[in-house]
């Protein structure tokens, strides 16, 4: 199989350092934004900002897919 | 005849069921239904049919009542789920097209049949397989508890939940017999609609009738118990390590699981697969308002014996009797479509990749396809019992299923990419996970050093992999062209 490309790779990486990786750092009640606790509000703006960073990934990929003439292949 | 109000709820959640199998049989009934289209619906999915199909197998009862369960009794460690979501998706992004692609290749119809092309060995595929349907088991006896639970609460303690579990699945069982993936695939719109519907009222009114509102809500608990809402909440030993080393065990291992693997071979196009991964975090936003219902809960239904019952427990205080039906109508679609997708998948295993490749090399197609039938339910009362005989909560039967078939990641992804892995080496492996595993949950030690055991186990999994594909015989460098798909 292809390896996906390192600008994917990187695309996806982030939203799993903004989600699960630094968790001690948004982890707490304060600052409240719209109503929300600072750690709710965090994770649902990843629920948002999540697709953005895979669209970026998805651009990327099917490039490259329509590069080669057998994506995937061996 | 006076209507009271379990009459009227029960009455309600029985016609939505009965609305949803009559669409999920009659989906099925004009078409041929070999084994191929039964279990992957001849691989002609688009990208709205396959983005029902997950979203319906995933958004099961758990998110519904396990959700709001955690979100009640344990608080800040429910944010977990909120991680892992968007991070399943990402990680499918780099799998399942990939999966699909060989799938097309080599006609592939279960996981087992992936490790069989990749390895060629018909013992790690029939041990991927058993391993398989031993864990969806759980997951099984996970739906029938909230479906169990439901009726309970809507019928107020009238009718117990043995009889309700059991007339359920003998529904799921029929529809999943007559019309296969393509039936399961259709009535997840009803459920979807109905879920998103309720998620979306529920999460909304029943914080604004208590507290004026999700803010003032969030006011009064920061106020009442400001330790809820952060990690470690209420528990004792679920902090940061906990959250990091389950998201990350969640996130990689979720298509892991046999049907969601499985349910990629029924798309169009690896294309389908990459969209499906970039739009499917959307639909999370559902979770956050399951997670408000049992914040809720907290302060205005204190000290229930049970957090899975809070949501429906609340509504039934809140809303009159009809609305609770709805509810839990929705609630028992949400138990009943993944469920089938469950069923079908393990008897599909069992049938093909242990009874046809181990014991009965001479099966042909269509006695596989009659075996798998048969399985499905030997499989539902196999579940059945489980879940008539053990209670655990919702979430810790899901994360115990996790911890099993996360082990199979490093055998599918080295698989994909990597050219020096080794049959042994992936057997090897796997193995020693899931003895690891094992024992830390048998003995309780879960969490260990305040890491998830099933974490712990997919490390120790990985090590072994690398060190016996390098240092061992036996390279596989790619998928087996001389062998026929089955």
């Amino acid at each position: 199989m292809r390896k996906p490309s390192m600008g994917a790779v990187l695309f996806a990486l982030i939203p799993f350092t903004a989600i699960c990786f630094s968790v001690t750092l948004w982890d707490r009640i304060d600052p409240i934004v719209l109503g929300l606790p600072f750690n709710f509000f965090w994770l649902i703006t990843w629920l948002l900002l999540t697709p953005l960073c895979m669209w970026g990934a998805y651009r990327l990929e099917s490039a490259r897919a329509s590069d080669a003439h057998h994506p995937g292949g061996e | 005849m006076i209507m009271n109000p379990t009459v009227i709820a029960l009455a309600t959640i029985s016609i939505i069921v009965a609305i949803g199998s009559f669409i999920g049989l009659y989906a099925g009934t004009r078409r041929k239904m070999d084994l191929e289209q039964w279990i992957v619906g001849d691989r002609g999915f688009g990208v709205l049919l396959v983005w029902l199909l997950m979203a319906g197998e995933v958004y099961t009862t758990f998110s519904f009542l396990g959700a709001s369960g955690w979100a009640y009794s344990k608080g800040g460690p429910v944010l977990y789920i909120l991680a892992y979501q968007p991070l399943m998706y990402v990680v499918s992004f780099f799998i399942l097209p990939q999966v699909w692609e060989v799938g097309r290749k080599y006609r592939l119809q279960t996981q087992a049949d992936f490790f069989q092309v990749r390895y060629s060995n018909k013992y790690l595929s029939a041990f991927v397989a058993l391993v398989g349907i031993v864990f969806i088991v759980p997951y099984l006896q996970l739906q029938l508890t909230g479906l169990g639970m439901i009726v309970e609460v809507a019928s107020y303690g009238v009718i117990p939940r043995t009889p309700a579990m059991i007339l359920a699945f003998m529904i799921v069982a029929a529809f999943v017999l007559t019309s296969g993936i393509r039936g399961i695939a259709w009535v997840s719109v009803l459920k979807d609609l109905l879920l998103l519907f309720s998620a979306v009222f529920v999460g909304i009114a029943i914080p604004y009738i208590y507290f004026g509102g999700i803010g003032k809500m969030f006011a009064a608990l920061i106020h009442a118990k400001p330790a809820h809402l952060t990690l470690p909440g209420a528990t004792a030993n679920l902090g940061h390590a906990w959250y990091i080393s389950t998201v990350v065990l969640v996130a990689l291992g979720f298509y892991m699981w046999p049907q969601f693997f499985g349910a990629s071979f029924s798309a169009k196009s690896s294309d389908t697969l990459r969209r499906n991964a970039v739009i499917m975090p959307f639909y999370s936003i559902t979770m956050p308002l399951m997670f408000f219902v049992g914040l809720a809960a907290t302060l205005v239904l204190p000290g229930l014996s049970n957090g899975d019952l809070a949501l429906l427990t609340i509504v039934r205080k809140t809303f009159p009797a009809w609305f609770l039906g709805v509810i839990g109508g929705a609630g028992a679609l949400t138990a009943m479509v993944p469920a089938g997708v469950m069923i079908l998948t393990a008897a599909t295993l069992f049938a093909k990749n242990m009874c046809r490749s181990i014991l009965f090399p001479s099966m042909t197609d269509q006695q596989v396809a009659r075996l798998a039938k048969i399985s499905v339910l030997a499989i539902t009362i196999a579940a059945l019992c489980a879940a008539i005989f053990s209670s655990t909560t919702l979430v810790s039967l899901l994360l115990v299923g996790y911890g099993g078939v996360g082990q199979f990641f490093p055998g599918v992804v080295l698989g994909l990419y990597s050219k020096r892995v080794s049959m042994p080496g992936v057997f090897a492996g796997m193995a020693t996970g899931l003895c690891i595993f094992i024992s830390l949950m048998v003995t309780k030690h879960d969490p260990v050093m305040g890491l998830n055991a099933g974490f712990i186990a997919l490390c120790c999994n990985f090590a072994v992999v690398g060190l016996v594909s390098v240092l061992g015989p036996g390279n596989h460098p790619g998928f087996d062209e001389s062998l026929p798909a089955n």
